[in-house]
């Protein structure tokens, strides 16, 4: 048993269980899905600055900050106890077309010659963590969810907003990757 | 799906309805909060076994070389969708006995700027808001500077927010 927990689990297994959270939250706390809403809590509890947008009461959306933590260590779970044994398994399409654009690890979850301490203070380090993480922070408070918010509470409650969050969310994943990104990985 | 919600909210009601997801009214000493760490826990386990959190998961997603992703999504908003569906028709009440309260999700012009420049850092860093919580935990501590630069970027959201078109 514990062997096949330690293998990649398949995306019908991940998406029934992503799914049940929905009603999970709901019926045992009339909480709904979203977790992009964690960063506006931890910027109303830590550094409000006296902004309009940050004075509401957040200790009253903390369990979602506890809902974060747990995903912290989750993750924890499941790569130190939980250990693949083996290395990823990517598309080989996938991993050609990162190669010629200067991508050497396949290995891990992510690729560490992007991914690192080492190239935090690289151009492409910085766009890649620094960059790249303002734009998740700053486009899913602008949009008012993330993928969970959105495409999978949105959505699950047949909401016009969220699937056109959703779109919008594709739309600006397909032009990055298919026409910024090979330049940005370049750097 | 009805388009009576997508008539534009102003900004307060707009961030009050998308972040202030605690429907419920009963008060709760602080340590009832340790069940949603512990289901968190159970979702950052999924997140990372089933890969999702791996940038180049997403990058195979939106190359469409694997259907790993949107086998995932996919499935999870069905289930999601029966679930609501299910409670809406039975109007099931919460472990607390109360009436489970379904907010509709705001609408604004933001959710179309927002959502594009979202998709372009998801792609980029290979994560949503969530994912980085679970990259963290698998030991890629560099991914706490893009945690904090996502803190960041919801922060100067909220400064410059009634400059912002909506």
């Amino acid at each position: 048993m514990l062997e096949l927990l330690k293998q990649p689990w398949p995306w019908y297994v991940a998406g029934v269980l992503i799914g049940l959270t929905v009603p999970a939250l709901l019926l045992i706390g009339n909480k709904s899905f979203g977790i992009s809403s964690s960063l506006r809590h931890i910027c109303a509890a830590c550094i409000p600055a006296n902004i309009k947008f940050f004075k509401y009461d957040w200790k009253k959306e903390s369990w979602n900050l506890f809902f974060v933590g747990g995903v912290a260590i989750g993750g924890i779970i499941a790569s130190f106890v939980l250990t693949n044994p083996n290395p990823m398994v990517i598309a080989e399409s996938t991993k050609e077309a990162l190669a010629a654009h200067n991508v050497k690890d396949f290995e891990h979850l992510l690729p560490t010659d992007i991914f690192s301490w080492n190239s935090l203070l690289t151009l492409r380090g910085f766009i890649f963590m620094v960059v790249g993480g303002f734009m998740v922070g700053f486009g899913t408070r602008y949009a008012g969810g993330c993928t969970s918010g959105h495409a999978i509470m949105g959505l699950s409650n047949l909401q016009l907003p969220s699937l056109i969050a959703t779109c919008c969310f594709m739309v600006g994943g397909f032009i990055m990757t298919w026409l910024i990104l090979p330049f940005l990985l370049n750097l | 799906m009805t388009t009576e919600n997508l008539k534009n909210v102003d900004n307060d009601e707009f961030e009050l309805k998308a972040t202030c997801i605690n429907n419920s009214e009963v008060k709760k000493p602080w340590t009832a909060n340790l069940v949603y760490a512990f289901m968190g826990m159970l979702f950052g386990i999924v997140f990372v076994k089933a890969e999702i959190v791996s940038w180049f998961r997403i990058q195979e997603m939106f190359r469409f070389e694997s259907f790993h992703m949107y086998g995932v999504i996919g499935t999870a908003v069905v289930v999601g969708m029966i679930s609501v569906f299910i409670i809406k028709k039975f109007k099931l009440k919460t472990l607390d006995g109360e009436q489970v309260v379904l907010t509709p999700k705001p609408y604004n012009t933001g959710v179309i700027i927002g959502g594009l420049i979202f998709g372009l850092g998801w792609a980029i860093t290979g994560a949503c808001p969530g994912p980085l919580f679970a990259q963290i935990g698998s030991g890629f501590t560099v991914i706490i500077v893009t945690f904090l630069s996502a803190v960041a970027g919801t922060w100067v959201y909220g400064y410059f927010q009634d400059k912002l078109p909506h």
